[in-house]
């Protein structure tokens, strides 16, 4: 490509590094995000993909995705690291049903053109030809556009089971066969339309359902990142090399910058440093851990260098642990699925023999064999499920496109169904009703000068306070100053030299109960109170969930005098200093009286909450493990999507159960035309696709219903 | 009828001709971000001058 030097040794290696960044919401946020990362050193090159607000940089490997990550923070646009694609192969999947689907709409178009003129009453020679050309373009489309049919089916039929796919793929190969049969012996009718018409529909009904699941795992199935991807081991010889974290072993030691995250579990051989613990407590306050101390996976490094020796790697760390504990909570919802999976492999078996039944039956009267033959065809595809197949995925997909527009995203389509059955709901304090992270409420206290020192010292520091106080800080368009010789004082704070006058920005000499901090210019100093605030429109959004029969109650980790202040806000009774063991005691309690509990929470301590609940939703800004259990993930900052969701999820209910109505409705009434052998195989293909377009159809009914 | 054998391979080669492009765009990702793209002709060039 471009001037990129040979590459050596691993470490100068280019590599594409992912990024989710909510904020890109205009043109101009592209340009800003590629302009500024373009030239910084290391980086080779990034692009924005506005769709999907993620940023991808190509970069040198010695650059650390945190450090990428603060580059774009530097932006002014906050930033998650996204995990290794791990949907690559799901994608390929769609991409090849997409190109089936387009070969199959290609051949469907051409052959109907010619059908039409045979059936206004083209005759002998023209007919015959006509019937030839389809043949030519028929049996190559049919063998290209049929392959994801005919694999499925040919796998089915080696482990000896069946699938939907077998009558499909017979029913599409005895109507060829018997097309190219009467094209040889130039007979009246040929039916590679209506076997090109099925492929295109079934095919259409596919790509539909494989583009969902992508988008739920665009969304969240690439689990934002918290481990790194690999650490700095120091061999015996005292040299340190760059090991990715897959061939990390047990014994090395690696070494830890400040503001890296651990690559694997491990106890701290020398020295000492707080570290961000948030993802597996949910608890702001950095830690401080010194020799012999563990320091866990997924923890970040804040203030000073270690040496970790590892005891733990990838699978067996405590973070990968945990989410395989959600993991099995999660197994038993498939519940729905395994039904539709089961009523699948009863229906087929019941299609063939329903179609081998018509064949005697009409043998036996005496039909002659190709009439026999036809009769069996059209019942073959006209029993075909498509319709009653697509009466659930298609409700799904558009209602969680609408949803995902709205800002939230639905994981699975049980989801949905689970959604809509839910009565009562449950909240998590921190981070579900109130923000998550601390906000500065007496700014205004501060003069220009001391907000612009204020901002240059807290962009100096990792700490969580110091976050909440920049991004206050920024949203008032402040323009930090130019201070000399930033340190950070182990545990106390950040202290710098502004034109010769020390300024501190750190713990209050007067400790109050809630988080606040000192800024000192000089002598004089003015103490910043910082609140951890109730969503703007958690009341509003907590009476449409009681109109919409959800009462709700707190149920918190905090102690009881702040959980009381938030629970009297929003006038919700509430449960105080619970252990996520008391919360998934509360969900059963309230599971054995009859409710379907959807469970709304974030931390890591909510994780077994919200797997064990009927339904759940965590915030965007929830633990990793607090969106891995969810159910559903929303990215505003107002509660509002939460209620939103409810009644998206009934609504979609009510149109998969009209659409399974319409589809049982299309079965009864035109299975019985079919084994009376008043349907021909192009009819029966024609009947097929209305009924599966009038279901898509209905479902599309749904876009307008997040509005 | 020779009409046909003029007009139908005529048909059939431009319907190709679109199958073959559709498959051009799905390998060079051009499906890839549709928003993105709409939005990009709204950054104007810094320094202007086109690249050679």
């Amino acid at each position: 490509m471009n001037a990129i030097t040979p590459m050596t040794d691993a470490r100068t290696q280019a590599i594409v590094s992912r990024f989710v960044v909510p904020a890109i919401r205009c043109a101009g946020c592209i340009s800003k995000i590629e302009n500024g990362l373009a030239g910084k050193p290391g980086i080779l090159s990034s692009r924005v993909n506005f769709s999907t607000k993620q940023v991808a940089i190509s970069h040198l490997s010695e650059l650390a995705e945190d450090q990428l990550r603060r580059e774009i923070e530097a932006l002014g646009f906050e930033a998650q690291i996204l995990a290794d694609n791990p949907l690559t192969e799901e994608k390929d999947n769609t991409d090849k049903l997409i190109r089936a689907l387009a070969v199959a709409g290609f051949g469907m178009m051409n052959i109907m053109l010619l059908s039409v003129s045979v059936w206004s009453g083209a005759t002998g020679v023209t007919r015959d030809l006509f019937h030839w050309l389809s043949a030519l373009i028929a049996i190559p489309v049919i063998a290209y556009a049929g392959r994801p049919f005919f694999a499925s089916a040919a796998i089915a039929l080696r482990h000896g089971r069946t699938n939907m796919d077998v009558p499909i793929s017979i029913g599409i190969l005895l109507a060829t066969g018997l097309s190219i049969y009467e094209t040889v012996t130039g007979g009246a009718h040929a039916y590679f339309d209506g076997a090109v018409m099925l492929l295109f529909f079934l095919l259409a009904g596919r790509v539909l359902d494989g583009m969902m699941r992508d988008r739920a795992r665009e969304g969240i199935g690439a689990l934002l990142k918290q481990t790194a991807s690999g650490a700095m081991v120091i061999a015996r010889d005292g040299k340190t090399r760059w090991v990715a974290a897959r061939d990390l072993l047990p014994d090395m030691r690696m070494m830890v910058a400040a503001g890296e995250n651990l690559a694997a579990d491990g106890v701290i051989e020398s020295g000492s440093s707080n570290f961000d613990c948030s993802l597996m407590t949910g608890e702001s306050e950095p830690q401080p851990r010194g020799k012999g101390d563990m320091a866990l996976a997924g923890t970040l490094n804040l203030t000073s260098p270690v040496i970790v020796r590892i005891t733990a790697t990838g699978e067996d760390t405590s973070v990968s642990d945990i989410a395989r504990l959600m993991d099995q909570a999660g197994q038993r919802r498939s519940f729905y699925v395994r039904i539709a999976d089961r009523a699948a492999r009863f229906y087929a078996p019941a299609v063939h023999s329903l179609a081998l039944l018509a064949f005697i039956f009409w043998m036996l009267v005496g039909a002659g064999w190709h009439q026999s033959l036809l009769i069996a065809v059209a019942v073959l595809i006209i029993t075909c499920p498509c319709a009653l197949g697509l009466a659930v995925p298609a409700a799904q997909v558009v209602a969680s496109g609408a949803l995902l527009r709205k800002g939230v995203m639905v994981k699975d389509g049980s989801a949905l169904e689970r959604l809509a059955e839910a009565d009562y709901a449950l909240f998590d304090k921190t981070g579900t009703l109130t923000l998550g992270h601390p906000v500065p409420v007496n700014l205004d206290d501060l003069t220009l000068a001391q907000k612009q020192i204020t901002l240059a010292l807290a962009q100096a520091s990792r700490h969580p306070v110091s976050k909440g106080i920049r991004t206050g800080l920024l949203a008032l368009d402040i323009e930090p100053v130019a201070l000399d010789d930033i340190r950070e004082l182990p545990g106390r704070g950040m202290t710098a030299s502004w034109g010769g006058v020390t300024v501190m920005l750190g713990k209050p000499e007067i400790s109050a109960d809630h988080l606040s901090s000192q800024l000192t210019v000089g002598t004089e100093s003015v103490v910043l109170q910082l609140q951890d605030e109730i969503r703007p429109d958690a009341p509003a959004a907590i009476a449409a969930l009681r109109a919409l029969g959800l009462p709700g109650s707190i149920i918190s980790g905090d102690n009881i005098r702040s959980v009381s202040t938030v629970a009297r806000a929003l006038d919700l009774t509430a449960q105080a200093a619970a252990s996520p063991q008391d919360k998934v005691e509360a969900i059963n309690r309230l599971t054995a009286g009859g409710h379907k509990v959807l469970m709304v929470g974030d931390g890591l301590n909510d994780g077994p909450a919200l797997a064990a609940a009927h339904v759940s939703i965590a915030p965007g800004s929830a633990s990793d493990v607090g969106q891995q259990a969810a159910d559903a993930v929303f990215t505003s900052t107002s509660l509002m999507p939460v209620a939103l969701s409810i009644k998206v999820a009934r609504r979609t209910m009510q149109i998969v159960h009209q659409n399974f109505a319409l589809a049982i409705g299309y079965n009864i009434l035109a299975v019985p035309l079919a084994l009376t052998g008043m349907v021909t195989p192009l009819i029966a293909a024609i009947a097929m696709s209305l009924s599966s377009l009038i279901v898509v159809g209905n479902a599309l009914r749904l876009n307008g219903a997040a509005r | 009828m020779s009409g046909l054998a003029i007009l139908i391979p005529i048909a059939l080669l431009m319907g190709l001709c679109g199958l073959l492009v559709f498959f051009w765009a799905m390998r060079h990702d051009q499906f890839e971000d549709l928003d993105g793209a709409a939005q990009r002709i709204l950054i104007e060039d810094e320094d202007g001058d086109e690249q050679p």
